[in-house]
């Protein structure tokens, strides 16, 4: 549809060259921390919490809430994009980095399932989650991680749409093929590149 | 190939020019766009459609929008924009869009927030939450008027009842602030003798539920102390500015 052109609309949302730069197409930047589930909001005490990496791996790894937070913790700077269309840009979490929960793991396929408290899943590949592209996150902006915004622990994948960091993380599944998760068997993009818009099946 | 009947290009996914045919203001803040589509397609009753608008310049601006008519409602689409202050696209089409104008939309997307016939059904719907609803409750109205299925719809005053003209039988209303001259129906927040009310008979069943993330919490919290299944609990909710 290239040369269409809204009638009157001139557009009165626009953000500075800078910020503009870090917007990925079709993506407004948000102040707020919107809050998109669809269910009810899980709550998991910490003290039933256990994070798992399993499936197709050499040995299985568990941790409890106290066995998480003796590993190394970080604080990550990041720009987060909802499909949506909203994008939260300066933000920050603090958690644990995958690569430290897959060290000794031993995976041995190329995809992971992350699944979650409350049944939620979303599927992307193994290289997508190493080398400091994703965490397991407790806090967000220095505070612990709001139930609503998936505490105690959630997924952080920033270069991918949000959806793919999942909410209530239980664990990581391993796997030898590629298993689409809960939106993705529902219309949304299987593998989900902000930067090339990938909202959508056929996008 | 050659002895194949070319096949047209068909939403979703695909952008296309849509035609605002008609415009009804609903509320002071809400508005029905009626857009025909040349790429229309049946959609499922709580889907959304994609809208963008373009600036001379190229500038570019995206939202998302839930449809409000039935599927049966051949040819275009009805989407229902609350008009968001400190927005970008729903103040266009309040201040700007007349009938005739052209907009660009896709879709329709996703899967889990729609309506595939299931029964009993409850609908809960907070201020402009209850568009998706409406798509269902209309579709409802069309193609199976005996299924069992009510809409709770909370509002803040008379002057946000969005499809006034429609909420029948099947709809019981809550005003949270101001409660027209003459009301004897509920007042205040859904409270559990509300869902009992409404949704005694609808249970089990399935529930839909969409509005503002602290309207979609309460009620979900509600529903599941009444006995409904939590997997039975479908959710949608606006963004922190709103619709989303």
């Amino acid at each position: 549809m290239a040369g269409f052109i809204s009638r009157g609309f001139t557009g009165h949302r626009r953000v500075s060259e800078d910020l503009a730069a870090r917007l990925p197409p079709g993506q407004y930047v948000e102040r707020g921390f919107p809050v998109l589930t669809a269910g009810p909001t899980p709550h998991i005490e910490t003290s039933d919490w256990k994070l798992r990496v399993d499936g197709g791996v050499g040995k299985p790894r568990e941790w409890t809430w106290d066995e998480f937070h003796e590993l190394p913790f970080e604080t990550i700077p990041c720009d987060i994009h909802c499909v949506t269309k909203w994008s939260k840009l300066g933000t920050s979490f603090g958690g644990v980095s995958v690569d430290t929960l897959l060290d000794g793991a031993e995976p041995r396929g190329e995809y992971v399932v992350q699944y979650s408290y409350g049944g939620y899943s979303t599927n992307l590949p193994l290289e997508d989650l190493t080398g400091g592209k994703a965490w397991v996150v407790t806090e967000h902006e220095g505070e612990r991680l709001p139930r609503e915004h998936g505490g105690p622990a959630r997924m952080l994948v920033p270069h991918l749409y949000f959806w793919k960091s999942a909410k209530w993380i239980q664990g990581l599944r391993v796997m030898d093929h590629d298993e689409p998760g809960f939106w993705e068997m529902r219309g949304y993009h299987n593998y989900g590149d902000p930067w090339k818009e990938q909202r959508y099946w056929t996008d | 190939m050659d002895g194949l009947t070319p096949a047209e290009v068909r939403a979703p996914g695909q952008w296309q020019i849509g035609t605002v045919t008609s415009i009804k203001p609903e509320t002071p803040r809400v508005k029905s766009f009626r857009i025909a589509l040349p790429m229309w397609m049946e959609h499922l009753p709580g889907q959304h459609y994609e809208v963008r608008l373009t600036a001379p310049d190229g500038y570019r601006a995206q939202r998302s929008y839930s449809i409000a008519s039935s599927p049966l409602d051949a040819g275009g689409i009805e989407l229902t924009i609350d008009r968001l202050e400190d927005g970008e696209v729903s103040p266009y089409f309040h201040d700007v869009v007349v009938e005739g104008d052209e907009v660009e939309v896709r879709g329709p997307f996703t899967s889990y927030f729609v309506w595939r016939g299931e029964r009993p059904v409850l609908l809960v719907g907070g201020g402009s939450g209850v568009v998706p609803l409406m798509s269902m409750l209309r579709h409802r109205r069309l193609t199976m008027p005996d299924l069992p299925m009510r809409l709770l719809y909370s509002v803040r005053r008379a002057d946000d009842v969005i499809y006034a003209d429609e909420l029948g039988e099947d709809a019981v209303l809550t005003f949270t602030r101001e409660a027209p001259d003459g009301w004897t129906g509920h007042v205040g927040h859904v409270d559990p003798d509300l869902v009992a009310q409404v949704a005694a008979s609808l249970m089990p069943g399935t529930a839909f539920v969409c509005g503002s993330d602290g309207f979609v919490e309460a009620a979900t919290k509600l529903l599941l102390g009444s006995g409904f299944m939590e997997r039975e609990i479908r959710t949608e909710r606006f963004g922190a500015t709103g619709q989303p």
